[in-house]
C-alpha cells in the first residue's frame, strides 16, 4: 500500500470538487473493496475523500414518481433491512443478502457496491498480465482458469465478471443511477451503467472523470408478489455467483402481464435481455416458457475451457427461478433451499 | 503397568484458556512488542524459475523509516551443512534456505526482507522494490510429467512415515481370476494449502549478551530453537522460543517458516527487536498438500472375500526434498488381503516442498480406497457396510500382528443404529425429498496412535500447590485443558490445585504438536513426572517422620488439603509446608522423561478407527450439493475430556467435509503459481455449509498404547467423511466422481 493523503467531505460538492482538483484521488465510502484494491497493490491513490459524512445520500425515501431513493452511502445491510426495502422490493433485499458476508454488508454502501471491481484471479494478481488493471498487457484468464469468467459480451481483451449480487436485482427493478459531476447532475438508466468490456476493459461503467454516485432510484414496480433471486455458487455463503438469476413477475392468474429477468455471474455486467421479456408478456408462467425465454437469454453464450457448464446451468437457473418467484412466500424465506 | 485414578479425566471441561481467547486477551506471536522493534517484511519472487540479476536496493533504502534490505547478497554467514538447516520434520533432501543464492526454486519465493520501523513503511517499500530475473523452463505440473515418477529417498521422517510394504502373493493372478472387480486410475486432488486463521509471525527480542527470545508461530517451541540455533550459529541455551497461543496451524507449523528465520537474522544482524509477519498470500509461499493422483483395484469373491488389492499413488513433490506420507498402506490394516501391491512414487517439479497438513497421507489414500469398497458392494449387490464387516480385519494382515486394541465393529454398529443406516432403500437415486436426491453413504477412517518420547516436570511449589511443565505448544485442540486433568489425576489432586505451564522452549522437551500423537506422548510424560514427585514427596516424608509412612508406597497416598497422608489412615499426614522444610528447598520438583518401549510396541499394530456415516441432498437439475447429516463413531480409547474431544472429531468433520466438497488451490501451470491466495476465493466451509454432525465414541479399554490408554484425535475425524460423501453422492445421483474436490457442476 502506498502513501495517501486523506481528508473528509462534508458535502457532495465539497466530495466533487475534491476529485477535480486531483486526478488521482478516490472517493472512499465503505472502503471493503477499496482498501483491498491498495493493500494488494493494485490500485495506487494519493489521495482519498472520505465521503461517509457526506450530508444528503444518508437516507433511503420515498421518492416524488411513487418509487423509493436509496442514498449512495447507505450502507447495504441497512437497505436490505430496511422495513420499505423489504415490502416493496423484496427482491433487492434478498439480493443483497445473497452477497458477502454481514460484516462487509455492514461497512459496504450501496454507492460502493455498484463500484466495486471484478474478482478476476488475474486482475488480483499484480504479477499477471491483464488489460482491466494495465491496458495493452493481455488477457491471462482467455486461456487460463476461466470456471468463474464471462460466457456473454466477453470480448477478446477481457473475460471477467462484474461480482455484484445487488447490482443483478436493481437491473431487473430498472434502477436509475443519480450522479453528480463537475457539469451537475445527471442520472444514467441502470443498463447503461456497467459496460461490457469491448475494447477498454479497464472502463467498468459509464462514470464521467470526477463524478460520483449520489443515490438510486427504485421505480414504483417493485415485483413484490412475485420474485425470486436464486444464486449458484462454490459454497452456501461468502463466495460470488458462478451463476445468478433476480426475476420478477407480474401476474394475472397464470399469465405473465410483465417479466424481468437479469442475470449475474455470467457478464461484465448484470445481463438482461429484453426480447426475452418480451416473449414471456401473456404467456403462461410455465416451465416450458421460461426455458424457450431462457435460451433467448443465453443467445450468443460462449464458453471458456472450464466454464461451458455455465450456459446449461444458466438456463436451468432461469427456470427454476421463474418456478420459484410463483411462490416467493416458501421460496424465499430464509434459510430455503432453491430445490422446491 | 500402573493404573491411574481417574477423577478429573472423563470430564467435559471447557478450555481453560477459553475466555482469554475469546476476549482478545490472549496474546500470539505476532501481537508481542518491544520499545526498540522493528518491522521485516517479504518480498516474494515474482517467477517460478531462474535466477536474481539485480536487486534496486538503493534507491528503497533512501525511502522514510527505512532500516535495511536483507537479500542473498548482504545476508550473514550462516551454517554451511543441508543437516543444520534439517528440522525434526524435515523430508530427506536439501532443505530450503531463504537468501541462499541467487536462484529460484519456486514462485513466491522470499528474496528480501524489507526492515524498517514502521510496518507501513516496511510494507510499502517491499511493494516497490525492483528485481530483475533471468527467466528460466519451469514445470508445476506433476500430471504431465509422470514419467518422471520415482521411488522416493529414505530419510529420518520415513522412519514416522513408513514406504508402503513389499507385494504379497500374486495380485495380477488373483485379480484377474476373481468374480468381481473394481478399478479406476483416476482419483485426483488438488493442491491445498493449510489456511490457519492467524499467520505466521515471529517476534524476535533481542536481549543482549548473545540472547534472543522469540515469540514464534510454531507446533513445536524445541523444533524452532534447535533450527535457530543451528543455522545461526548459537548456543542452544541462548536461544527461548515461546508460542504461547496458536491460532490453528494444521501442519504449517510442524516445520520452522521463513518468517522465522527472517526475524531472527534481522535481530541478529541490527541488535534490535525484529517482527515479520506473513500476509495470507505469503501463506502460500511455503507447504502443501502435495497434488496427487491415485489408481485402484480391489477384487472379491461372490460372497464378498476380498481377494486382491492393488493401490498406488503418484504424487507431488519439490525438486529440493522428497516429502512423502503414507497413503496406501491403509487398505492392508483395514482389510485381510491375500494378494497386494502397493506403490508410492513421487514426481519433482517447480513447487516448494509439500507439508504435512490435515490427516496427511491419511485423508489422500483412504478415498480412493473407501470409494473402490463402496463400488464394489454394489457390484456385489451387498451392503456397503455389510461388505466391511465381511472383511473386518481382527489383526494387522499388512505386519502379520495383532492391535493392542480395536472397536472399530462397535464403530460400525452404533453409528448404523443412531444413523438409520439400514433404513436406505440401496438402489442409487432411489431416495428422494421435495425434487432433491437423498443419498446415503459411509466409509472407514483409521489414524495410527504413535508415541514419542517426551519430558515433563512436575513441582510442588512454595505456595502449596503443583505446577506441570513440558515445552509443547497448544495449536487449539485443547493441549492445555487435557495435560491438567491428567496432571491432576496423576498427582491424585483437584483441578484448583494443578498448573500446566506449556508452549516454552525452556521447559523439558516435547516434539512438535502433530500426528494426534500429543495426548499420549506429553500424556504420558505428565504422568510420569507426576508420579515422580509422589515418590520424592513420600521419600521426605519418610524423612521427616520415618516410623508413620516406613511402610507407604506411593500409590498408598494422597495428596489432599495441603498435606500427604496414607490413603488407608488420612489422620497420618505431614503439611507440604513441613516437607518443603525438611527437603531444605524453596520447592520439590522431579521431572522425567517417558521413553515408549519399542519391544512391546511394535508386537503390535496401534490405530484409532472410525466409521463416517454420511447423508447427503443433491438438487440434480441445479447440481447443488449438501450434507444435510454426517455422524462419525470413533473408537480412540480413553476419551480424556468428552467436550473437547467431540470438538476435535466436529472440527474434522468440518475439514473433511471442505475436502470433500470445497477446498482446493488453483494453479495456472502456465504461469507456475497459485491463483486463489486468499479467503474469499479458496473456499472453507462456512457455516451455511454444515449442518447436523453428531459423535460417538465407543468404548475402547488399552493396555498397550500408553499408561493413558488413550489414543489422541485429530485426523481420525477427517479420513472417513471425503470418501464417506462421495460415496452418499452416487447413491443419490448414480455418478461417482473421483476428483476432489466434487464441484457442483460436476453432477450437471
Amino acid at each position: 500500500m502506498n502513501n495517501f493523503t486523506y481528508t473528509k467531505a462534508q458535502s457532495t460538492e465539497e466530495a466533487v470538487a475534491g476529485l477535480a482538483k486531483n486526478s488521482q484521488a478516490e472517493l472512499l465510502a465503505g472502503g471493503t473493496n477499496l482498501i483491498d484494491l491498495m493493500k494488494y497493490n493494485l490500485q495506487h491513490a494519493e489521495h482519498l475523500i472520505d465521503i461517509n459524512h457526506v450530508q444528503g445520500c444518508q437516507t433511503i425515501e420515498e421518492n416524488s414518481a411513487g418509487g423509493i431513493r436509496l442514498g449512495a452511502l447507505v450502507t447495504n445491510a441497512d437497505t436490505a433491512y430496511h422495513p420499505l426495502i423489504g415490502q416493496r422490493y423484496p427482491l433487492l433485499s434478498k439480493a443483497i443478502l445473497a452477497g458477502a458476508s454481514a460484516q462487509i454488508r455492514n461497512m459496504a454502501t450501496n454507492g460502493g457496491n455498484l463500484l466495486q471491481r471484478t474478482r478476476c484471479y488475474y486482475f488480483y494478481d499484480a504479477h499477471a498480465p491483464c488489460n482491466k488493471r494495465e491496458p495493452g498487457t493481455g488477457c491471462s484468464a482467455l486461456e487460463g482458469y476461466n470456471r468463474i469468467m464471462a460466457i456473454l459480451g466477453t470480448s477478446p481483451q477481457c473475460i471477467a465478471v462484474f461480482p455484484s449480487d445487488m447490482c443483478v436485482a436493481l437491473a431487473a427493478l430498472e434502477a436509475v443511477v443519480r450522479v453528480k459531476g463537475p457539469a451537475g447532475e445527471r442520472v444514467i438508466n441502470f443498463e447503461d451503467f456497467h459496460r461490457l468490456p469491448a475494447d477498454t476493459p479497464h472502463l467498468d461503467n459509464s462514470l464521467q472523470a470526477g463524478e460520483m454516485i449520489t443515490g438510486i432510484d427504485l421505480p414504483e414496480e417493485g415485483f413484490e408478489q412475485n420474485y425470486s433471486y436464486l444464486k449458484l455458487r462454490d459454497r452456501n455463503s461468502y463466495s460470488f455467483a458462478l451463476v445468478s438469476v433476480a426475476t420478477g413477475l407480474k401476474l394475472s392468474g397464470d399469465r405473465i402481464d410483465l417479466a424481468r429477468i437479469a442475470l449475474g455471474g455470467v457478464a461484465h455486467k448484470p445481463w438482461r435481455v429484453k426480447e426475452a421479456e418480451e416473449f414471456l408478456k401473456g404467456k403462461t408462467a410455465s416451465p416450458e416458457n421460461f426455458t424457450k425465454a431462457a435460451d433467448l437469454i443465453l443467445e450468443g453464450a460462449v464458453g471458456f475451457t472450464h466454464n461451458a457448464f455455465k450456459i446449461e446451468l444458466a438456463k436451468r437457473a432461469i427456470v427454476r427461478n421463474g418456478i420459484m418467484a410463483l411462490n416467493p412466500s416458501e421460496t424465499q424465506r430464509p434459510g430455503a433451499q432453491p430445490s422446491l | 503397568m500402573e493404573t491411574i485414578n481417574q477423577k478429573q479425566q472423563g470430564k467435559a471441561l471447557s478450555r481453560l484458556e477459553g475466555a482469554l481467547k475469546v476476549t482478545g486477551a490472549a496474546q500470539y506471536a505476532g501481537e508481542y512488542s518491544a520499545p526498540d522493534l522493528l518491522y521485516g517484511h517479504v518480498v516474494n519472487s515474482t517467477i517460478p524459475k531462474g535466477k536474481i540479476q539485480k536487486i534496486y536496493t538503493e534507491e528503497i533504502l533512501k525511502l522514510p523509516g527505512i532500516i535495511e534490505i536483507f537479500t542473498h547478497e548482504n545476508r550473514p554467514s550462516l551454517a554451511w551443512f543441508n543437516f543444520q538447516y534439517s528440522d525434526m520434520d524435515a523430508p530427506p533432501g536439501s532443505p530450503f534456505r531463504p537468501l541462499h543464492d541467487a536462484e529460484i526454486k519456486y514462485y513466491g519465493q522470499p528474496v528480501a526482507l524489507v526492515v524498517a520501523e514502521s510496518f507501513e513503511e516496511a510494507r510499502f517499500a517491499a511493494s516497490v522494490l525492483k528485481i530483475d530475473y533471468e527467466k528460466e523452463a519451469f514445470t508445476t505440473n506433476f500430471t504431465n510429467q509422470l514419467d518422471d515418477a520415482r521411488a522416493p529417498k529414505r530419510g529420518f521422517a520415513t522412519l514416522l512415515k513408513p514406504l508402503p510394504p513389499k507385494p504379497k502373493g500374486d495380485f495380477d493372478k488373483a485379480f484377474d481370476e476373481s468374480p468381481v472387480q473394481v478399478s479406476a486410475d483416476d482419483y485426483y486432488h488438488g493442491t491445498e494449502h493449510h489456511n490457519p486463521m492467524e499467520m505466521h509471525a515471529t517476534t524476535t527480542m533481542f536481549e543482549g549478551e548473545g540472547k534472543l527470545t522469540i515469540y514464534d508461530k510454531t507446533q513445536g517451541t524445541v523444533n524452532s530453537q534447535l533450527y535457530v540455533a543451528n543455522v545461526f550459529g548459537l548456543s542452544f541455551k541462548d536461544v527461548r522460543v515461546i508460542a504461547p497461543y496458536v491460532g490453528g496451524a494444521f501442519g504449517s507449523g510442524l516445520q520452522p517458516q521463513y518468517q522465522l528465520f527472517m526475524s531472527v537474522m534481522a535481530a541478529l544482524e541490527l541488535k534490535r527487536s525484529v517482527r515479520v509477519t506473513l500476509t495470507r498470500a505469503q501463506m502460500y509461499t511455503f507447504g502443501h498438500r502435495p497434488p496427487t493422483l491415485q489408481q485402484i483395484k480391489v477384487a472379491a469373491e461372490m460372497d464378498g472375500k476380498i481377494t486382491a488389492l492393488h493401490h498406488k499413488a503418484t504424487a507431488e513433490t519439490s525438486r529440493f526434498e522428497d516429502y512423502t506420507e503414507v497413503v496406501v498402506n491403509w487398505g492392508n490394516i483395514l482389510y485381510p488381503v491375500e494378494n497386494t501391491k502397493l506403490d508410492y512414487e513421487l514426481v519433482p517439479v517447480d513447487v516448494y516442498s509439500p507439508l504435512d497438513m490435515r490427516a496427511p497421507g491419511g485423508s489422500t489414500g483412504l478415498h480412493p480406497l473407501e470409494c473402490a469398497l463402496d463400488e464394489l458392494a454394489y457390484e456385489l449387490k451387498m451392503d456397503p457396510l455389510d461388505l466391511r464387516l465381511k472383511n473386518y480385519a481382527e489383526q494387522d494382515d499388512s505386519e502379520n500382528r495383532p492391535f493392542s486394541s480395536k472397536e472399530l465393529k462397535e464403530c460400525y454398529l452404533q453409528g448404523a443404529e443412531k444413523f438409520g443406516w439400514y433404513n436406505r432403500s440401496p438402489q442409487p437415486r432411489s431416495m428422494r425429498r421435495g425434487n432433491r436426491l437423498v443419498g446415503y453413504g459411509m466409509a472407514t477412517g483409521i489414524w495410527e496412535s504413535m508415541t514419542l518420547p517426551a519430558k515433563a516436570e512436575a513441582t510442588l511449589t512454595k505456595e502449596g500447590k503443583f505446577r506441570v511443565r513440558s515445552a509443547v505448544t497448544d495449536i487449539g485442540t485443547g493441549t492445555l485443558t487435557v495435560m491438567t486433568q491428567i496432571a491432576a489425576d496423576a498427582l491424585g489432586v483437584g483441578l484448583d490445585e494443578v498448573e500446566f505451564e506449556y508452549g516454552d522452549s525452556k521447559m523439558p522437551f516435547a516434539p512438535i504438536q502433530g500426528g494426534s500423537y500429543t495426548v499420549s506422548t506429553v500424556g504420558s510424560a505428565v504422568v510420569a513426572a507426576c508420579q515422580a514427585l509422589r515418590k520424592r514427596l513420600l521419600k521426605i516424608a519418610q524423612k521427616a517422620n520415618g516410623s508413620l509412612f516406613e511402610t507407604a508406597s506411593e500409590s498408598k497416598v494422597s495428596l489432599t488439603n495441603g498435606h500427604l497422608s496414607l490413603s488407608e489412615k488420612p489422620d497420618v499426614a505431614v503439611s507440604f509446608q513441613e516437607l518443603l522444610t525438611v527437603s531444605g528447598k524453596r520447592m520439590i520438583k522431579a521431572s522425567k522423561t517417558n521413553i515408549p518401549n519399542p519391544l512391546t510396541l511394535k508386537k503390535y499394530t496401534r490405530a484409532a478407527h472410525s466409521a463416517a456415516f454420511v447423508e447427503v441432498e443433491v438438487d440434480e437439475e441445479l447440481g447443488v450439493i449438501n450434507v444435510t447429516r454426517a455422524l462419525t463413531a470413533v473408537a480412540a480409547g480413553t476419551i480424556v475430556n468428552p467436550k473437547t474431544a467431540r470438538s476435535q472429531i466436529v472440527g474434522g468433520m468440518v475439514w473433511g467435509i471442505s475436502k470433500a466438497l470445497r477446498e482446493e488451490t488453483i494453479t495456472d501451470h502456465r504461469l507456475g503459481r497459485y491463483m486463489n491466495p486468499n479467503l474469499a476465493e479458496y473456499h472453507i466451509p462456512v457455516h451455511a455449509d454444515i449442518h447436523d454432525l453428531d459423535v460417538i465414541f465407543v468404548e475402547e479399554k488399552d493396555d498397550i498404547v500408553n499408561p493413558l490408554g488413550s489414543k489422541g484425535l485429530g485426523e481420525i475425524g477427517i479420513v472417513a467423511l471425503p470418501p464417506a460423501i462421495a460415496n452418499a453422492v452416487f447413491h443419490a445421483t448414480g455418478k461417482r466422481i473421483h476428483q476432489l474436490p466434487i464441484h457442483f457442476d460436476m453432477l450437471l
